[in-house]
């Protein structure tokens, strides 16, 4: 019982992490990508991962944090021009294949020794070097808070700053998302979507419109690689594909084209995530069934899962937990 | 509106001094195009030496399947790049010009395999047709109250539109839940959103049921009373012949006739175009065989 009650608390802990948090602003982004304008972005990855060098660097360098901020948000808006401007004048898979690839691209030059001392090669940047000047801006006093069963301390890595920085943000690009996409602005988007050359033959610039959203939903995915950043290190290789696909998971499972559907389907997915992997390992090592999934292999399995529950999902519920089902309804055939 | 109609009058009768050629001058032409060319690979889709469509009439551009009028539709829209070719439109080179540009120029198509936006209400549809809408720019539209007024000017016209289409009680349904007919309806209505000087109705009959043609052929002519200009492309020789007042035959890429719809139909040059030159030859005819009977063939064929 005791068990059970410490897995709960931890998978109830996931609501509000700081991860959640940043998957859920990555998110946000591929939202106005996918769920409104209809561009196959598959490489968020990238965006996020350029995100937290440009914030990390930045910091390492002295920089301030709003200007970490800033530096984060171009490297985003530069990415999605160079990703853009030549493939969004092209069939829409094509954007698909350029994004996968140059996520992957940048997450070799992140690896790889050329620019290491910048980005510190495949070991990354520790959290020590920059963390610094953002637990400075704490107003929180020191020590340790709880919240019902969740305690954690102030201020930290794993803290309470952490978390209202993190939330904060992902409230404030919320409520400009919001704003923008229900605007005559949403709506050519949302046309685009739908067939982008009748929207052309009544006289909107398209691939303008296509541009837009792909740099803004990159630099809020570079925003997403900030929080992520913000109390973990800026590993390239925990900012890959995998991470896209989580990002895909989530915005699908929550809802496109819903306001709030990436953050309610990232709350709910690293909640589930965190049950189902802490579940199968306490499984494991007090039951039989470690006999069958030894508790070297939760992770693996926790990862198969993931990928089974991205498929059933498209087959099964394309609308997603928000997502209106009339809506869907039409086009998927 | 009695304004409208006598402009219509005048372009009609100025039509009836027209030469019955094709590429015939036009006494007031909107749309002109010269030597406009499209191949794909080996083949020549369209090759129209001369075209004029003349203003304020309804124009039928007809012709047999791969006659390339829809290609010739795509070029002058914006929707393809020609090999060769150049075109204006009120007096302005349109050639080169993407399809967005084109539609803000005025001339505003709709498709043969219609485009509505399914995930958006008809309502939606109609507004997102608004030009110069300021809210459709990004670094306003987080604002409301920028944009709030042209919204509500503008869906007044949407419904006032869409109640000449009989769509006003469909406003607030999704747009992939209408009919064939009903969606073309909508693409016409939405076009007309656009304030268009000249509409390109690519195919409008083309699968809407009977009962629905009658109501679409009044909707065009409509158009035309209220001072717009038609070029519309269409198979239906029912509705051709009902509401054109002037008629182009496309064949192999070419024009090959041009006149008023009663006489351009007995044309030798279009009945050859539909049917065959040779459809009254009967091939089972032993004269076949006597190659005197084949040059004579030959030579009529080299003439044409």
């Amino acid at each position: 019982m005791e068990e059970f009650l410490r897995i709960l608390t931890q998978s109830l802990g996931e609501l509000l992490a700081p991860t959640t948090a940043a998957y859920a602003m990555a998110a946000i982004g591929l939202n106005l990508h996918f769920g409104y304008t209809g561009l196959l972005n598959m490489g968020q990855a990238g965006f996020m991962l350029l995100g937290a060098y440009g914030f990390g660097i930045t910091l390492v360098a002295g920089g301030p944090f709003w200007l970490a901020l800033l530096v984060a948000i171009a490297a985003g808006v530069v990415f999605a021009l160079i990703l853009g401007m030549p493939t969004l004048q092209l069939r829409g898979d094509y954007l698909a294949i350029v994004t996968i690839s140059a996520a992957e691209i940048v997450r070799w030059f992140g690896r790889s020794t050329l620019w290491q001392e910048w980005t510190g090669g495949a070991s990354g940047l520790q959290g020590r070097y920059y963390k610094e000047p953002f637990q400075e801006l704490s107003f929180l006093p020191d020590g340790r808070f709880a919240l019902g069963p969740l305690e954690y301390i102030n201020t930290g890595s794993d803290s309470w700053w952490t978390r209202i920085v993190a939330w904060g943000l992902v409230a404030l690009v919320l409520v400009f998302v919001w704003l923008i996409t229900r605007s005559p602005w949403g709506r050519v988007l949302k046309g685009i979507r739908e067939d982008e050359d009748a929207v052309r033959a009544l006289g909107k610039n398209v691939y303008s419109y296509k541009l837009q959203a792909l740099v803004i939903g990159g630099a809020i995915g570079a925003l997403g690689g900030v929080i992520f950043a913000l109390p973990a290190a800026i590993v390239p290789d925990s900012m890959g594909r995998t991470m896209t696909f989580f990002v895909w998971t989530i915005l699908l499972l929550g809802g496109a084209a819903t306001v709030f559907g990436p953050v309610l389907g990232s709350m709910i997915f690293f909640a589930a995530y965190m049950f189902m992997r802490t579940g199968m390992r306490a499984l494991a090592e007090n039951t039989g069934v470690g006999d069958v999934i030894t508790t070297t292999n939760v992770e693996q399995i926790g990862g198969m899962l993931v990928g089974v529950t991205l498929m059933l999902l498209v087959i099964f519920r394309p609308q997603g937990i928000l997502g209106n089902k009339k809506e869907l309804a039409f086009n998927v055939r | 509106m009695s304004d409208d109609k006598t402009v219509t009058a005048a372009a009609l009768s100025d039509l009836a001094t027209v030469a019955r050629t094709p590429g015939a001058a036009k006494p007031n032409p909107i749309l002109v195009a010269d030597h406009v060319t499209r191949r794909f690979g080996g083949m020549t889709a369209v090759d129209v030496d001369h075209l004029e469509v003349q203003e304020g009439v309804i124009t039928a551009l007809i012709g047999p399947n791969g006659a390339g009028k829809t290609t010739l539709f795509n070029l002058l829209t914006g929707f393809d790049r020609p090999n060769t070719g150049e075109w204006s439109f009120q007096g302005k080179s349109l050639s080169g010009k993407g399809g967005a540009a084109v539609a803000k120029s005025g001339m505003v198509r709709t498709f043969q395999l219609t485009k509505a936006l399914s995930r958006l209400t008809v309502l939606q549809n109609m507004l997102l047709a608004s030009p110069s809408n300021p809210g459709e720019k990004l670094a306003l539209s987080w604002l409301p109250f920028l944009w709030k007024k042209h919204e509500a000017e503008t869906t007044e016209k949407a419904m006032e539109i869409l109640a000449r289409f009989k769509l006003d009680a469909k406003a607030a349904d999704y747009a992939g839940s209408l009919s064939g007919g009903q969606r073309k309806l909508l693409e016409m209505a939405r076009a007309l959103m656009t304030d268009p000087t000249i509409i390109m109705l690519d195919e409008p009959m083309a699968g809407v049921n009977p009962a629905l043609v009658q109501s679409l052929l009044h909707h065009i002519q409509a158009l035309r009373d209220e001072g717009m200009t038609v070029l519309f492309v269409e198979h239906d020789m029912h509705a051709v012949r009902h509401i054109s007042d002037w008629v182009v035959v496309m064949a192999e890429g070419r024009i090959v006739a041009e006149g008023p719809p009663d006489s351009v139909m007995k044309d030798q040059a279009v009945v050859d175009a539909y049917l065959g030159a040779h459809h009254d030859t009967d091939l089972g005819d032993d004269s076949l065989l006597d190659p005197e009977v084949l040059a004579r063939l030959e030579a009529e064929e080299e003439k044409r």
